[in-house]
């Protein structure tokens, strides 16, 4: 099986897991018992992952926060800094594309009298820092812009939108889920107050996750209880998972600038063969701020599902944003925002590459899918008399 | 989440294309929605003597499309008339919950093309029957829902 699907999730890698194992098993005491060896260890630990993961964002110790998950940092984040400081304001800005764990937290909050503005996003879905600035109003709290797209790989100008929220005294949260590991990330030099991450999506562990909180930075809690993670997250914590997230975190980190050749190179493959060899095809996001593991194409006249589904039954596991795979009756929000029609979003593949992925599986799916694309053609009724 | 037999009909999907000399095309659903079944079919002596179809659309919509020209190959109208988008779901071992819709689209898609046969025919097609031409993507109509 050639596996394209990274920005759904990865695989954890071995080092990984070994790093994991004994915090099971060995040090797998609880880092509340402050006075016991295994208590201590655990806490051992957690304060080196939590050392391991602020080093890689520039931030200190302190400022981060284990969670569940990328979901939980995005809903902490925005639940919790709009009604611990609702007293400023009451109007969030973000953006059309952003995941559902933002947009649906923000709709959440919509119900409950806040007001938020969903700024639209250019045909590559990206955002500016002037839209930003135009939106921002004297009762903004908050804005909230994804650092890059999960579906098209489009990379936001986070350091510009942190400049002008910093100078208009607005809080800045990025999701940063798809970028953590992937791109260079500075907290301090891109003015971001809050940032999430997800351990999943750098070859870490699943459930567990972060949020960069700066220093200073007032939230109301989300879970509460216990007084883990500094009084800020009960619970008592993941340690395997911080460990495991921590470790993957310092791989990706240290490997960035080889394995960012790499991707680049397979991702710049795939778009440059399938715009040339298959016709009536378009990239999704833009060639340059583009996640070096993306590619997001549409097909005209099919179907996202049959493609992926025909692409699987060849060994090859692919996803797409049709209605078909997102289980709703509308193609995915961020495609309509790019501004495509309905049938041609409902014909879009994203192939999403990771570090273990090689030139070899590349080529071997660019034989594969003209093919597919032609046969899936060759039925469809959209397509009678398009090349007659 | 497919049946074997739903992929299997997706693989090798049974009776595609178009018949040149069909006396009785009818065509369901929208590219908005993200699908469109067209049926042709050769009717004679009152028997679907052939069936194809094109479909855009998801793997079960390739499927139901296969599984219902191949459930009226060979029947007269009335017995084609019969079909039930429940039979399709059956005669696949089952659909997942949100593709029911698909099995919809192809009985439509089968009676929307014998209401164009009698239409052809100058005919009155039996009461009730759709032609096909609903522009919704959820179907109004009273079908089966598993
Ligand atoms: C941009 C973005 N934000 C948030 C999430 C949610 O992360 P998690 O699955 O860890 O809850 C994802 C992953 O699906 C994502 O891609």
């Amino acid at each position: 099986m050639v596996y394209f699907d990274n920005a759904a999730t990865t695989r954890v890698k071995e080092e990984v897991l070994e790093a994991m194992l004994p915090v099971f098993t060995d040090n797998f005491g609880n880092a509340s018992s402050t006075y016991t060896t295994p208590g201590q260890r655990a806490r051992k630990a957690l304060s080196d992952a939590r050392r391991t993961v602020a080093a890689a964002l520039n931030a200190e110790e302190r400022e981060i926060f284990f969670t569940g998950g990328g979901s939980e940092s995005d809903n902490w984040a925005i639940k919790g800094y709009a009604l611990k400081n609702k007293s400023k304001g009451n109007h969030i800005i973000t953006t059309a594309v952003e995941h559902h764990a933002v947009l649906h937290t923000c709709e959440f909050l919509e119900k409950h009298g806040f007001e938020v503005t969903y700024l639209p996003v250019d045909e590559e879905g990206a955002v500016s820092a002037e839209q930003v600035r135009a939106a921002i109003r004297p009762d903004t709290l908050l804005v909230s812009v994804m650092f890059a797209n999960n579906e098209i790989g489009t990379i936001n100008p986070i350091a510009e939108i942190g400049a002008v929220c910093r100078e208009k005294g607005v809080a800045f949260h990025t999701d940063a889920v798809q970028a953590v590991g992937a791109v260079p990330i500075d907290v301090k030099a891109m003015n971001i107050d809050m940032l999430s991450a997800s351990g999943h999506k750098f070859h870490g562990p699943k459930g567990i996750g972060v949020l960069y909180i700066k220093k200073g930075l007032r939230l109301d809690n989300l879970i509460h209880g216990g007084a883990q993670e500094n009084g800020r997250r009960a619970g008592t914590e993941n340690i395997p998972g911080a460990v495991g997230l921590a470790k993957a975190l310092s791989i990706a980190v240290e490997t960035m600038e080889e394995k960012t050749a790499k991707l680049t190179a397979m991702r710049d493959k795939i778009i440059d063969t399938i715009l040339a060899e298959v016709p009536y095809v378009r990239l999704n996001g833009p060639r340059e701020n583009r996640l070096p593991n993306n590619v997001s194409i549409c097909f005209r006249y099919i179907e996202g599902e049959s493609l992926l589904l025909s692409l699987d039954m060849k060994g090859f596991v692919v996803s797409s944003g049709s209605a078909c795979t997102s289980g709703s009756l509308d193609p995915s929000h961020v495609l309509l925002a790019i501004g495509l029609p309905h049938e041609i979003a409902h014909g879009s593949m994203r192939v999403s590459l990771s570090g273990e992925n090689t030139m070899e599986e590349v080529d071997a799916f660019l034989a594969e899918l003209p093919p597919i694309v032609r046969r899936l053609r060759e039925m469809s009724p959209l397509f009678e008399g398009v090349e007659k | 989440m497919y049946s074997e037999k739903v992929m299997e009909h997706f693989a090798n999907p049974r009776n595609v294309g178009e018949i040149e000399d069909a006396n009785a095309v009818g065509t369901v659903g929208n590219a908005k929605c993200g699908d469109i079944m067209k049926m042709y079919m050769k009717i004679e002596d009152g028997v679907i003597k052939d069936v194809k179809f094109k479909t855009f659309g998801c793997g079960a919509a390739i499927a139901t499309s296969s599984m219902a020209t191949e459930l009226v190959k060979g029947k007269t109208i009335e017995e084609a008339l019969e079909l039930t988008n429940k039979a399709v779901i059956e005669a696949l071992d089952g659909l997942p919950p949100a593709k029911i819709h698909c099995s919809v689209l192809a009985e439509d898609a089968i009676k929307a093309a014998i209401v164009d046969y009698y239409k052809r025919q100058g005919l009155e097609p039996p009461a009730g029957l759709c032609s096909g031409d609903c522009d919704a993507c959820a179907h109004g109509h009273d079908h089966v829902m598993e």
